[in-house]
């Protein structure tokens, strides 16, 4: 093994932040867990819709009907379970289990951060972040160490970094840059807001928050790492967060990359605040304290562990630029779209009607979406071309079973992507029962007649 | 390190806070407020009212008729009947408060009407009109049959009313659709007049149950499913593969009407679109002048003109239909569909472009977004 990585796979750090991380995650997971139960999110997206959309790979994963309910409890509880350490290793793998099937039902509720949730709980099934200030280490103080090796964090600080630099790249394209959009169309919607509110409809302000956000995206990691300009940072994050909580409607996301980036700080920090907590819950953490390192035994399986983890974050390095394997503009194709920390980058709708044909007789049925789709799954799928292949050979099966010979299904639809008008989307003359979906580029899309320039 | 944690725990707090309504009361500075009074106050009333009016005119003709069935007094009746018809083409996309309540127009205009069902409800003398099983023996199409599609000359008809034995269940029958009618527009009228203005004008946020938004999405709707389907898609076999169904136009028995009522719901769309008072020229705060102020231009033009151009075209498109679209499908089906095709285009334009630039949601549900 080459010295330095050695020499940095034996560096140590302190166990307080992992356990920070670990009780910070399980809190919101758990509060977020119940804002969509609040919000009645579980019967709308996962017990009301006759039809789900699933992921490439995925159509295994079925939904449960009522027993979702009893999937978010388990999920909620494991949420807890890994907040305060108690039987950790368990309770992690129940949540990534249970969160990412939950993820995996329905296609129509993805986003990058549920993405970001479930790559984060899968990394921790890893660490030893029960190893302080848990109940398992409480309980068997063999457990207890107050150092770890230092990549443990230094992984979570790399996911983190993907997502902002990602978000940031995906960020340097010409919509964004020289049209300021979909921020022209998005940010009129809040000029109703005090003081700020008037200057949400002026072009400056809309090109401002396009270039800002770029450089906000690309740069605020360096400046977390950097000891001078942490605290700097820390407040940009705060800024930044806040104001796109206000502006968009994007739920818990601000409030979890918030917590997330305190993980940037040094140590002495979350000991700090687990003190406090233990303070105001009185209970004395001093035990923990114990100057113990967790030295690795170089065993073939911590080998392996470091080789996977490796790998695995190679992978996410490489796995959004999948795109670039694809001809023709990715916005409009948005084929390697997702999995890529494109986050609140384009504004696209779309308008699908869909028509049934009997091969023998001939006979049309031109479909009402809102006998098979839920108003939420209708809007999705207008504009994303697997989700319209996947209508389509679900509305094939369902016609075939009415006794329609050999369905052929066509579509008439438009998209409206960053404020340009309406362009014919899906070629109306192809019978989508023929086409399966896979990996390779969907030919029967029509040119966007425009381009986007950038990464 | 306090301060820190104190600072981070605040603003957790607020954004966990703040995250109960975000769609609701925020929006940008566009007037509403004005864009509904001008609506409620300019539009949506007066056209109500002057509907209520001419079913008042057909309420009296139609007594004027029974008591002296003469085929001078059917033409009145007849007459009566088309302004009528064609005054409720201007209210029909306001189909919410009141009027969805009382199916105000499913009973209104329920076509093609059953006329097999008709003539059992006139012999057994026995029906209640409220229920939904009914809709389609009532309203502007059930009084067509009645007053244009009895008999082939309107000596023919009047002897439905004279000398059939019948007769008296025929103007009873006459009498109570039309009743039906005037009965449904007095509620939504004083609705509108008492209570329901003041709440429409209210609810001038942006949330999915917003005024703006329900009455968008209903204006959408209406020239989408209503007018785009109904009085050109369905009969012109849009929907069936080309079987083409002549018998399912809009005012089948009085043959010369069908047209007029489409160019008359097309009309009333475009002026809604534009804010255009009823029975004036002057227009207020709209869905037009809403799109100019978030400064929604497409290639390079505004969309409320890409739109409005599209209104241009498809009346372009009308005047090659013949008054009577029956005969027009059974002679020339293909100009029905080129005026089809000239609304799917503005279905799209408003549906999909305006919609989004307006930051309307069709109604769906309120839900994250990355």
């Amino acid at each position: 093994m080459n010295s330095s990585i050695t020499k940095y796979l034996n560096t140590y750090s302190s166990a307080a932040t992992l356990a920070f991380f670990r009780l910070a995650f399980g809190i919101m997971m758990f509060f977020s867990l119940i804002r969509f139960a609040l919000n009645g999110w579980i019967e709308k997206f996962y017990i009301t819709p006759q039809f789900h959309f699933t992921y490439y790979g995925f159509g295994w994963v079925k939904p449960i009907g009522n027993y979702t309910y009893l999937l978010f409890i388990i999920c909620a509880l494991a949420a807890i379970f890994v907040a305060i350490g108690y039987k950790y290793k368990l309770a992690i793998l129940t949540f990534f289990l249970s969160f990412t099937y939950i993820e995996l039902i329905e296609k129509t509720t993805y986003l990058n951060h549920y993405y970001f949730i479930t790559l984060v709980s899968f990394v921790l099934l890893f660490l030893p972040a029960n190893c302080y200030f848990s109940v398992d280490a409480h309980q068997k103080h063999s457990l207890t160490f107050e150092k770890i090796p230092r990549w443990n964090i230094d992984i979570l600080k790399v996911l983190l970094a993907i997502v902002y630099i990602y978000a940031g790249l995906a960020k340097i394209n010409s919509d964004w840059l020289f049209e300021a959009m979909p921020l022209k169309i998005w940010l009129p919607a809040n000029s109703n807001l005090p003081i700020v509110g008037s200057f949400f409809n002026q072009n400056w302000l809309q090109y401002a928050f396009s270039w800002i956000g770029m450089i906000y995206d690309l740069t605020i990691v360096f400046l977390l790492i950097n000891k001078r300009t942490r605290y700097f940072a820390f407040a940009l994050v705060v800024i930044f967060h806040v104001l796109t909580r206000i502006l968009f409607p994007i739920g818990v996301f601000p409030f979890v990359m918030i917590i997330s980036t305190l993980v940037f700080f040094e140590s002495n920090f979350h000991s700090t605040v687990l003190k406090w907590i233990s303070n105001k819950l009185n209970f004395t953490a001093v035990y923990f304290e114990n100057n113990k390192e967790k030295t690795p035994e170089y065993s073939f399986l911590y080998k392996s562990k470091i080789l996977f983890l490796s790998c695995f974050l190679a992978f996410q390095i490489v796995f959004p630029f999948r795109y670039l394997l694809y001809p023709k503009e990715l916005f409009w194709t948005e084929e390697g779209f997702r999995f890529s920390w494109r986050v609140m980058l384009m504004e696209k709708a779309g308008y699908a009607e869909f028509t049934v044909t009997d091969a023998l007789t001939k006979k049309e049925i031109k479909i009402n979406n809102s006998l098979f789709l839920t108003s939420f799954q209708e809007k999705q799928m207008s504009f994303q071309p697997d989700f319209i292949l996947e209508y389509a050979h679900y509305l094939h099966d369902y016609y075939q079973q009415q006794g329609i010979n050999n369905p052929e299904v066509r579509v008439e639809s438009y998209v409206a992507l960053n404020g340009r008008l309406s362009q014919k989307f899906i070629d109306p003359e192809i019978n989508l029962a023929n086409i399966h979906d896979s990996f390779q580029h969907k030919t029967w899309i029509l040119p966007f007649n425009d381009t986007i320039d950038g990464l | 390190m306090k301060k820190i944690l104190l600072l981070t725990v605040t603003i957790c707090l607020l954004i966990a806070c703040s995250s109960g309504d975000t769609s609701n009361g925020n929006g940008d500075n566009f007037d509403r407020t004005a864009m509904l009074t001008n609506w409620a106050d300019n539009i949506i009333i007066p056209s109500y009212t002057a509907y209520q009016a001419k079913v008042q005119v057909l309420l009296t003709a139609v007594a004027t008729f029974n008591t002296a069935p003469t085929e001078t007094n059917l033409q009145v009746v007849r007459s009566s009947w088309t302004e009528a018809y064609k005054a409720y083409q201007k209210t029909s996309q306001f189909y919410f408060g009141k009027a969805m309540e009382i199916h105000y127009n499913e009973k209104a205009n329920t076509y093609p009407t059953d006329i097999v069902s008709i003539n059992s409800n006139i012999s057994s003398g026995s029906y209640d009109l409220e229920l939904l099983s009914q809709y389609s023996k009532q309203g502007f199409p059930a009084i067509d049959y009645l007053i244009n599609g009895l008999g082939a000359t309107d000596a023919n008809i009047v002897s439905f009313y004279t000398t059939n034995t019948n007769a008296a269940n025929y103007k009873k029958y006459l009498t109570e659709l039309t009743t039906q009618l005037k009965s449904n527009i007095d509620l939504v009228v004083t609705n509108w007049n008492t209570s329901y203005r003041t709440s429409y004008i209210a609810s001038n946020g942006n949330s999915v149950s917003s005024s703006v938004n329900i009455t968008t999405n209903l204006f959408v709707k209406n020239l989408e499913k209503y007018i785009r389907s109904g009085k050109i898609g369905i009969p012109a076999g849009v929907f069936s593969s080309g079987a083409l169904f002549p018998e399912k136009v809009e005012g089948l028995y009085h043959k010369t009407i069908s047209k007029e009522l489409l160019t008359v719901a097309l009309q009333a769309e475009q002026d809604f679109f534009n804010g255009k008072h009823f029975n004036s020229t002057a227009t207020g705060p709209s869905l037009q002048s809403y799109l100019d102020y978030v400064k929604a231009v497409r290639s390079g033009q505004n969309l409320s003109t890409i739109i409005n151009n599209q209104f241009t075209a498809i009346f372009t498109a009308n005047t090659n239909l013949s008054t009577n679209l029956s005969a027009q499908i059974s002679s020339d089906n293909s100009k029905m569909i080129s005026s089809y095709d000239a609304i799917q285009q503005n279905v799209v334009y408003i549906k999909l472009d305006m919609m989004q630039a307006l930051n309307i949601t069709l109604d769906y549900v309120d839900s994250d977004g990355d």
